[in-house]
């Protein structure tokens, strides 16, 4: 699997998330934000938590506008896989990869903690290392993790099952307890928990492991 | 030519932040405040010749995420 993480001003998840992919044995690359190519055979795109651009404007608004993201988006046209995390899934939402926006959460404060997670599909690549119904523990840290979309989008993401992750206990005022989501074709995944910070045992636990396992399972480099 | 644009959250999407200024109004003595919403706004200085087509347009794109966000463009 070769992989490559987008690095903006301002991100700080791009080395956990790099970290991730190595540990399950991808060969990454990482990416600046002014580039306006990916490297050739990139299989998967990795778009870090932080605050990219000091999250003016919107969180990912500036972000979603860089030159980076426009092969980002056409690497997803193509059928390319793509993982937004936190900033990630902002971002991800402002490029309209993914529908919906992340709001203030609703108690208005900044959660950094570990919370439990519904694995909601088995069905996606990024998910057919848990079996669906599992319960993991994932850490968020993120204040605009408030999942909105209008009704008629969560039924369609409801029917569709592309519905990844769902908390168990919702943290933020997201619609649906949705926290992660999948695109149409199941091969852009963008969430708010961060799976590469319970990837390793000294992150005081694993549960994040299996996703990028999963992902390097099904995308052996050609 | 100035424009100034009015961002706003859409009627029927949560604006905690709005809340928590009317809450802290009515904390102070302020009554009758029935509900407060909170926006931005935004003012770009244009070169000549540009229209409000153009600062529409700037809105679809970046200024505004319509899928939560109304917004409203005044020329002057």
């Amino acid at each position: 699997m070769r992989a490559a993480v987008v690095v903006f001003p301002g991100s700080n998840c791009d080395r956990d998330l790099a970290v991730a992919f190595k540990a399950a044995g991808a060969q990454v690359d990482m990416v600046w934000h002014k580039d306006s190519e990916l490297p050739q055979g990139v299989d998967i795109v990795g778009i870090p938590g932080g605050f990219s651009y000091g999250d003016y404007l919107r969180c990912g608004a500036i972000a979603a506008q860089s030159p980076i993201c426009k092969s980002v988006a056409a690497h997803a046209g193509r059928g390319g896989y793509v993982l937004g995390v936190c900033n990630g899934f902002q971002v991800l939402t402002e490029t309209g990869l993914l529908p919906g926006a992340l709001l203030r959460n609703a108690g208005l404060k900044y959660i950094c903690k570990t919370v439990g997670l519904k694995v909601e599909t088995s069905q996606s690549e990024f998910t057919n290392g848990y079996n669906a119904g599992d319960v993991i523990d994932i850490p968020i840290a993120h204040h605009d993790g408030n999942y909105f979309a209008d009704a008629e989008t969560i039924k369609r993401l409801q029917d569709e099952d592309r519905i990844a992750f769902s908390y168990t206990d919702n943290p933020n005022g997201a619609q649906a307890d949705i926290a992660g989501i999948l695109s149409e074709n199941r091969r852009v995944l963008g969430m708010m928990p961060h799976p590469e910070r319970a990837a390793d045992m000294g992150h005081g636990g694993t549960d994040g492991q299996a996703l990028f396992r999963a992902l390097a399972g099904a995308l052996t480099t050609a | 030519m100035k424009a100034r644009v009015h961002v706003m959250l859409k009627n029927g999407v949560l604006d905690p932040q709005g809340d928590a200024v009317r809450h802290a109004l009515g904390a102070m003595g302020f009554d009758g405040v029935n509900n407060v919403r909170q926006g931005k706004v935004i003012e770009l200085d244009l070169a000549e010749g540009a229209t409000e087509a153009d600062v529409t347009l700037m809105c679809e794109k970046l200024l505004a995420n319509t899928v939560i966000e109304s917004y409203s463009v005044e020329m002057s």
